[in-house]
């Protein structure tokens, strides 16, 4: 199972390359077109990245978020998820940007091949922000009334917090 | 929306800290904060770039539009009332697409664009339609194939394997899309009767 998940990127790579070729197109100077625009959005991140990182990191050196990790963790432990990827969990809806930050902590402080940083490392690519989403997309189109959006999307980034951990547990031993 | 959640988080740092007792390490973390945004960016770029690059070469070498004729089955399921030729299916494949394939900076505009041709078949202007509701569902959940920051912030920690999480990151947007769009469905049929 190990080697098919890590197989799927180099394959991928492949199909790409060999469609692009076989259409002649110029691979390598459509790779560094597209590299640019790539280099532009992560310069575009860095300002909102700031503004962002430096209020949640306030917010952690605070001690809310293990404030409300800590009324979490009853049904946490019912559920078999692991307390130090909690911080993720809560933020992950809100934003997408914090919740990359919570992310690069777990990987630093836990260890990125640990049951935590496994965890968080799953639920940060399955889960979406979801109140950044909707506030764009209904904004965008003057949408008032979003009816069930939100709570369809919410229970679909707990079934993703819960499954991770199940997922993980499957895949790795603990 | 920012506008109000930014200062809430720093308001309520504020506030909790007195009672901590943590002021001190508050001020202090706002400015590491602040240059962890710069330090993740200068971590981010090089796997951005690669990537985007790639995407590129996937976009023009026909691979985007293979996947969008594969989608179709799956829009028609999701999208039953909106006619398969329209100019809004059209953008729903396509910012479906680039979701799968992790293109973020195209999936938002295509994304938009079939937001406003969805409005246009919308009766009720103020108030989502059906289709809105499970187009904005299926935004809000991944159904990326290549979680490629996530790679990339599991290298930069150190992984032995950064990829080896791909497998359970499937399985799980699986479920989580299943889940909203189910949940989007029973909503929306609850409220038709």
């Amino acid at each position: 199972m190990k080697t098919i998940s890590a197989m799927a990127i180099p394959v991928i790579l492949l199909v790409i390359l060999a469609a692009a070729l076989f259409k002649n197109i110029p691979v390598y100077d459509t790779f560094l077109g597209g590299a640019k625009k790539g280099l532009k959005t992560t310069v575009g991140i860095i300002v909102p990245l700031v503004g962002l990182l430096s209020a949640v990191s306030m917010f952690r050196a605070s001690g809310a978020l293990e404030l409300i990790c800590h009324g979490l963790s009853p049904l946490t432990k019912i559920l078999g998820f692991p307390p130090e990827a909690l911080p993720l969990a809560v933020l992950r809806p809100v934003s997408g940007s914090a919740s990359l930050a919570v992310l690069r902590d777990i990987l630093n402080n836990h260890g990125a091949d640990s049951f935590a940083g496994r965890v968080a490392s799953v639920i940060s690519g399955s889960t979406e922000t979801t109140l950044y989403t909707l506030t764009v997309y209904y904004g965008a189109v003057g949408i008032k009334n979003a009816r069930h959006t939100l709570k369809s999307a919410l229970l679909a980034d707990f079934t993703g917090f819960a499954i991770a951990a199940v997922a993980v547990g499957l895949f790795f031993s603990r | 929306m920012m506008n109000y959640i930014w200062p809430a988080i720093m308001i309520i740092s504020v506030v909790v800290s007195f009672f901590t007792g943590k002021f001190e390490a508050v001020s202090v973390a706002a400015i590491e904060g602040a240059g962890d945004g710069v330090k993740l960016c200068l971590e981010l770029c090089g796997v951005m770039c690669f990537w985007t690059g790639i995407m590129e070469i996937a976009e023009k070498g026909g691979i985007v539009k293979r996947i969008s004729k594969l989608l179709s089955p799956l829009t028609r399921l999701l999208f039953p009332k909106i006619p398969q030729n329209s100019r809004a299916m059209s953008a729903i494949v396509m910012n479906m697409t680039a979701n799968i394939l992790g293109m973020a900076n195209a999936a938002t505009p295509l994304g938009l664009k079939a937001m406003q041709e969805l409005k246009e078949l919308n009766k009720n202007k103020d108030s989502a339609s059906d289709e809105m509701c499970m187009f904005v569902v299926i935004n809000t959940a991944s159904i990326q194939l290549i979680p490629a920051t996530l790679i990339a912030l599991r290298a930069a920690a150190g992984s032995a394997a950064p990829t080896e999480i791909i497998l359970p990151v499937w399985i799980t947007s699986a479920a989580s899309v299943l889940v909203g769009v189910t949940a989007a469905k029973i909503f929306q049929k609850r409220k038709a009767l």
